[in-house]
């Protein structure tokens, strides 16, 4: 991937070359009013939706839990586990991100509001919703302004420099994906560049971790102490809380793989920190729909992804109600048509391994997955050894001569 | 000398420890959210539960207008006649709050009501009337409002207009009881010498004006009924003709703020008791730009085209703010009171004070349309 202000220098297919001002100016008014439509018939209906999604997780949060107090049982184990999970996921995804988003703010429920919600998850929904909503979704693909992008750790770019500690990168992709709540509450804290700047010890800094911490020892005494602790009557104390850590985990793992699905895959552009100064509305609408992909599937998927499969739309509407993605997203990609743009969709399983494989490419030197073969495997191998434990001269000698066969093998296809 | 003795609460301080434990296990076991947020699924109107209420019937009145019959949480803590009542409703999914005089004395049924008149481009009050089904959930603070009859009793006069009727119908509910054997005359009512003066635009859309009859045919009231396609607008300078012992009455009058404004103005003439109440608070229409006050006390004066936000900062004010765009809801704050703009689209947010309560508007993309109060 190479942002595209650099591909137009480079002469590669800029997809947005063929756009005026005009065109960009004229795409912003003709989205406004699909947003202007959903406004005016926002209403009863929308929050009766957002209320019934809300009852189901909590009555299925109540049953799967009071199911685990005989999780010694193991069909009880099994169908608790289940349950859990599904219901984490819900409050994570279709609740608390949207809600958060202020997407119910306009039913002036104080108990739905972006203001005073709460979610299951590590970090604390104040934190979360400024590295998230003011940072990602304002900066969205903007290399070097949207930690999003590879959180801040990963390499996401062939334009960043690769290093032997981008080897690791996959098995650092997989382990975050497991633990994912914490990865988002240490991002949320800005951990890595904190402790990097060697600023731990600033008072605001000191407050928000305080502030991580009680919410993660009051997330860990519920999960893995007062559950279990409840379950003992039945001989379930070990079985609980192997439940409610699996659930953790797999609502961790389900939402990492959303999340990777929406701004990750193949095809999906990413940006330079200059091309947004004096961004107009419009510029940013393009930057939005060019930096973000769809899942595409039923319905169940895209309550469980918390509609994010719809990340185009979502990226367009951020404070729209989540339950009408679906219903504009044709009208969107009509639009992408009219300005003959790529609507990036694929099903989940596509969408996933797309992404880890450019987690595991961009693990890799520049060049080196397109030139790697069956036959030639054994020499390109000791060119990654050399170049993983060689000097920073011997790297940049054998990345280049890697990225020119990488180049004359692209031009002979 | 006295001793006040605290309130014995939940049994032995063991047993209350007890209580507490468990609490707070509770709450352990449900983080994030609290044990209420379950409990509110099956019991909405508990005791302990945020004050709600169900809508059990509601009966139309006149054409426009109906009383709604709501069966109140558990912790209703009761009313005087007259009082009022703040009612949440969600209207087209949004939330609104208003006002609304409570039309029967305490029930002996535990249940409450009001009286709702459906006013032209009233959002919650047709809504009450046209649309609201039985088996709503309907949010609800405690009663309150002066507006009460002094037990004592007394000679009174009550003025009403229009849907002022409705506080006035309580006191008199409560006063006189209808049954199937007519109007009850009750030993705490006898000390009660009461005149009601009531304007309406005509009989037919004069709501309560059966219940008005009957209590004047029953002589427990004197009624002088007063519509303006009959009789010509009411002028409070003639209203000694129609009550000739003015001046030996203590007046209650509810009704539009231009009665009572007369009727003030009246009285304070000729040195009269008076007692209002008015809930519609008078409205400035959205204009373009407008003075917006601060609770910190800063006062800005703002065109209609700056963010409330940008105009803040220049000032020197420290604001919450985010991607001053409008999506990332970091720089909501909550506008008392005032109508603002919306810069992307003209739509118009409106808080009134004792109606919508506050609301939480984004300052980023919203101007100022009128005067406008922010808690900030």
């Amino acid at each position: 991937m190479t942002t595209v202000q650099k591909k137009a220098v480079l002469g590669q297919a800029n997809p947005i070359a063929h756009l005026t001002d005009a065109d960009i100016e004229q795409l912003g008014h003709e989205l406004d009013a699909i947003r202007q439509d959903v406004l005016d018939s926002r209403g009863a209906s929308d929050a009766a939706y957002i209320r019934k999604v809300i009852d189901t997780q909590r009555k299925l949060e109540l049953g799967s839990r009071a199911v685990l107090l005989f999780s010694a049982f193991p069909p009880a184990w099994v169908l608790g586990t289940l349950g859990l999970s599904v219901s984490k996921i819900l409050d994570n995804m279709e609740i608390g991100h949207n809600i958060l988003h202020g997407q119910w703010d306009w039913m002036r429920d104080p108990k739905i509001h972006s203001s005073t919600w709460e979610w299951d998850m590590a970090s604390p929904a104040e934190q979360w919703k400024h590295s998230h909503n003011e940072l990602h979704h304002t900066y969205t693909n903007v290399i070097g302004k949207d930690n999003d992008l590879g959180y801040g750790i990963m390499r996401v770019d062939e334009d960043q420099p690769w290093t032997p500690s981008s080897l690791a990168q996959p098995v650092f992709c997989f382990i975050n994906a497991v633990f994912f709540e914490y990865g988002i509450a240490a991002y949320d804290l800005e951990l890595g560049s904190v402790i990097a700047k060697k600023q731990t010890k600033d008072p605001d800094f000191r407050r928000r971790a305080k502030q991580v911490l009680n919410k993660i020892r009051k997330q860990a005494t519920k999960d893995y102490v007062v559950h279990p602790a409840l379950s003992i009557p039945t001989g379930s104390f070990l079985p609980t809380l192997a439940a409610n850590f699996t659930a953790n985990v797999v609502r961790n793992l389900w939402s990492n793989s959303v999340i990777l699905c929406g701004h990750f895959p193949e095809g999906v552009e990413t940006f330079e920190k200059r091309s947004i100064d004096g961004e107009t509305k419009g510029e940013w609408y393009v930057r939005q729909m060019l930096g973000s992909a769809n899942i595409s599937g039923s319905k169940a998927l895209h309550l469980m992804t918390g509609n994010l499969s719809h990340q185009i739309e979502h990226h367009l509407f951020p404070d729209l109600p989540s339950n009408r993605y679906a219903e504009i997203a044709p009208k969107v990609q009509a639009l992408f048509e009219k300005y003959d743009l790529t609507y990036c969709a694929r099903p989940m399983p596509q969408q996933v391994a797309s992404a880890w494989h450019k987690v595991i490419r961009l693990s890799l030197p520049n060049g080196w997955m397109a030139t790697t073969n069956k036959k030639n495997a054994p020499q390109q191998l000791a060119i990654l050894y050399k170049m993983a434990t060689g000097d920073r001269r011997t790297r940049r000698l054998l990345g280049r001569k890697l990225e020119s066969e990488s180049r004359a093998l692209g031009k002979a296809a | 000398m006295s001793t006040t003795l605290e309130p014995q609460v939940g049994g032995t301080p063991r047993s209350r420890r007890l209580g507490d434990h468990l609490v707070r296990v509770a709450e352990a076991a449900t983080t994030p959210y609290l044990p209420a947020d379950f409990l509110d699924l099956f019991a909405p109107l508990r005791s302990g539960a945020d004050l709600r209420g169900r809508i059990e019937s509601i009966h139309p009145e006149t054409a426009d207008a109906a009383t709604i019959v709501i069966r109140p949480g558990a912790d209703w803590a009761g009313h005087v006649p007259g009082q009022y009542l703040r009612i949440g409703i969600d209207v087209d999914g949004v939330r609104q709050w208003r006002a609304y005089s409570l039309t029967h004395g305490p029930r002996r049924d535990g249940r409450i009501s009001i009286t709702v008149k459906a006013v032209p481009e009233g959002l919650v009050s047709n809504h009450l009337v046209h649309e609201a089904r039985p088996g709503t959930v309907v949010h609800l603070e405690q009663a309150a409002g002066e507006f009460v009859l002094p037990p004592a009793g007394g000679k009174f006069l009550m003025v009403t207009a229009g849907s002022g009727i409705t506080p006035v119908i309580g006191m008199l509910r409560n006063l006189f009881p209808s049954t199937d054997e007519g109007v009850l005359r009750l030993p705490r009512s006898a000390m009660h010498d009461i005149v009601v003066v009531h304007v309406a635009p005509s009989h037919p859309h004069s709501i309560f004006i059966r219940d008005l009859e009957a209590l004047d045919a029953a002589g427990a009231i004197r009624l002088v009924a007063r519509y303006d396609d009959e009789h010509g607008v009411l002028d409070v300078d003639h209203l000694a003709d129609l009550v000739p012992d003015l001046a030996e009455r203590a007046t209650l009058a509810c009704g539009p703020a231009g009665l009572l404004d007369a009727l003030a103005a009246h009285h304070d003439v000729h040195g009269l008791s008076l007692t209002t109440e008015q809930f519609r608070t008078a409205r400035v229409e959205p204009g373009d730009g407008g003075t917006v006050s601060f609770a910190s006390g800063t006062t800005l004066e703002l065109d209609g085209a700056t963010p409330i936000l940008d105009a803040a900062e220049s000032a020197g004010m420290l604001m919450p703010s985010g991607c001053r765009m409008g999506i990332c809801m970091g720089c909501v704050l909550p506008l008392r009171e005032g109508s603002v703009r919306d810069l992307r689209n003209g739509a118009i947010t409106t808080a009134v004070p004792g109606e919508s309560g506050a609301i939480k508007v984004q300052t980023c993309i919203n101007a100022a349309a009128g005067p406008c109060h922010i808690d900030h």
